[in-house]
């Protein structure tokens, strides 16, 4: 019995194990130009070096005010947005083609339109990433409060609320859970495109300048080490979006 | 029936779905203080009559007045069949009732003392403080009825607030909703599939016709209350009920024909 629910504690991580053992072996057997496929623990090295020593560190923050300042303008402009055209369907119905015009253009295509409107600067990086993940959040949250059960609608207006109650007090808690599915894939959205555009929009810094950089000197393992970063940075966030929605979504999928 | 006895008027209702008429003229009237069960074939509309009753549903035409009064002016309570639905899974069970209190602007002491109130009137022993969705159904159902019930209203309507219930429950139900009439007297309006269950709370069972919609007969149960599952075999209910099937199925029946 305790056998297994060590092994039931310890199944997560197999994954991971097995993963990195294969990926020694392979470093280990010189299957992979080594100059290509560092080993495990160069790459580990390079990690330790980059926080302690180097400036990965300072990488990471930047890149991470980038995404969440675009995810929150996001956040501020559509989930408001998405509440008043869910909220009557005719209007959705209107706009439902450009919304779902835009969200099938990548992101990344709009780049050179936003350099041209807003320079070379923070403020493109960020537009872009706000931009694409705010259309993920606008459709999401109108979803939501389109399939938001007519029946509570109904429960508060008999109870004597008014429009402007039922849609706050209601139909915006109802929408929650879809609308945290909105930002959750919208603050990956988001972080996809800001290291997109740290590696290719002028950048003296961030995480996607830092893989870009470290690929072009060929320093594999500072490579490694900013992929894996960057990699740490996207499950955080997804993590800490899903402990914050089972907080404030108790009621979700019940 | 007496004018002073009657609490809800309803004239000229008109109302059609898609072209078809439902209901074209209709008028009706409930009587104060008393339980009037609605009962008719599938499709007749009871649902929605209540429903444009209490102002859920646009009326096409027509008028409903309560004590002469408006809607905007009357304060009713609304039972649902889908309390899974109708309760807001976002607030605890206590905070669920004190809603439509909230909603009036009455003030927090005001809302717990009349909450207090209420939990004593139903004698409820499980604890308030949870979710919703972390009750039983029938605990569900009853808060709904709570909610509905704390602010007083003039008129209850309820609509099949039963029928998502096991039996046990439902008849544990029943007696809490004839109790809570005997305290205190509101007028209801319960709209149910179930015939027995229909008669059985019912000073008057409201049957209807297939549509477009007409009252097909208005039937009597005096049996006292509370009553019991001893009425359900006692002359009175049993004629009352015999009495509804006979209009419900003349009424399937003609329209049967009719086509």
């Amino acid at each position: 019995m305790q056998s297994q629910g060590l092994l039931r504690t310890l199944s997560p991580a197999f994954g991971a194990i097995v993963f990195i053992f294969i990926w020694w072996l392979v470093a280990q057997l010189k299957l992979i130009d080594p100059v290509l496929l560092p080993s495990p623990q160069d790459s580990a090295q390079a990690i330790w070096v980059g926080f302690a020593k180097g400036n990965l560190m300072l990488d990471l923050k930047v890149t991470i005010v980038r995404t969440l300042l675009a995810f929150l303008i996001a956040v501020c402009v559509c989930v408001p947005l998405g509440l008043v055209l869910g909220s009557s369907v005719q209007l959705y119905r209107s706009f439902e083609f450009v919304i779902d015009f835009f969200r099938s253009t990548p992101a990344s295509a709009l780049f050179p339109l936003f350099l041209v409107i807003l320079g070379v600067g923070e403020s493109t990086k960020i537009a872009v990433a706000a931009f694409g993940a705010g259309l993920l959040i606008l459709f999401n949250t109108a979803y939501g409060v389109m399939n938001a059960r007519k029946v509570r609608q109904a429960a508060a207006t008999v109870m004597g609320a008014s429009r402007t109650r039922v849609l706050v007090g209601v139909t915006l808690l109802e929408s929650l859970p879809q609308t945290f599915v909105g930002m959750r894939s919208g603050v990956s959205f988001a972080l996809v495109i800001v290291i997109v555009a740290e590696m290719f929009i002028g950048s003296t810094d961030g995480l996607g300048q830092r893989v870009i950089n470290a690929q072009m000197i060929f320093n594999m393992p500072e490579m490694y080490a900013a992929i894996f970063t960057a990699g740490v940075l996207g499950y955080s966030m997804n993590l800490f979006f899903i402990l914050v929605e089972r907080h404030f979504v108790h009621w979700g999928g019940k | 029936m007496n004018a002073t006895r009657t609490h809800i008027t309803v004239r000229g209702l008109t109302k059609s779905f898609a072209g078809q008429p439902l209901y074209t003229g209709f008028d009706l009237d409930f009587p104060r203080g008393k339980i009037t069960s609605i009962f008719g074939p599938n499709g007749c509309g009871k649902s929605t009559l209540i429903n444009m009753i209490a102002g859920l549903i646009p009326v096409d035409a027509g008028e409903v007045l309560f004590d002469g009064k408006r809607l905007s002016e009357t304060v009713i309570g609304y039972v649902f069949q889908n309390y899974r639905d109708a309760l807001f899974p976002w607030k605890r069970c206590i905070d669920n009732i004190k809603y439509p209190l909230q909603l009036a602007g009455r003030s927090a002491a005001d809302c717990e003392a009349r909450a207090q109130a209420l939990i004593a009137a139903f004698d409820v022993r499980f604890d308030l403080n949870r979710y919703p969705y972390e009750l039983s159904g029938g605990q569900q159902q009853l808060i709904s009825i709570m909610r509905a019930l704390a602010p007083e209203p003039e008129v209850l309507f309820l609509d099949e607030p039963f029928s998502a219930l096991d039996y046990e429950m439902t008849l544990f139900m029943r007696d809490k909703l004839q109790a809570i009439f005997a305290s205190t007297g509101t007028t209801m309006i319960v709209v149910s599939h179930d015939l027995e269950e229909a008669v059985y709370l019912a000073d008057e069972v409201l049957m209807l016709t297939r549509r477009p919609t007409r009252v097909a007969e208005v039937v009597s149960l005096e049996a006292a209350r509370p009553r019991s599952p001893r009425t359900l075999t006692s002359p009175d209910f049993m004629a009352a009920k015999s009495r509804c099937l006979d209009v419900f199925q003349r009424e399937v029946q003609t329209k049967v024909l009719a086509t």
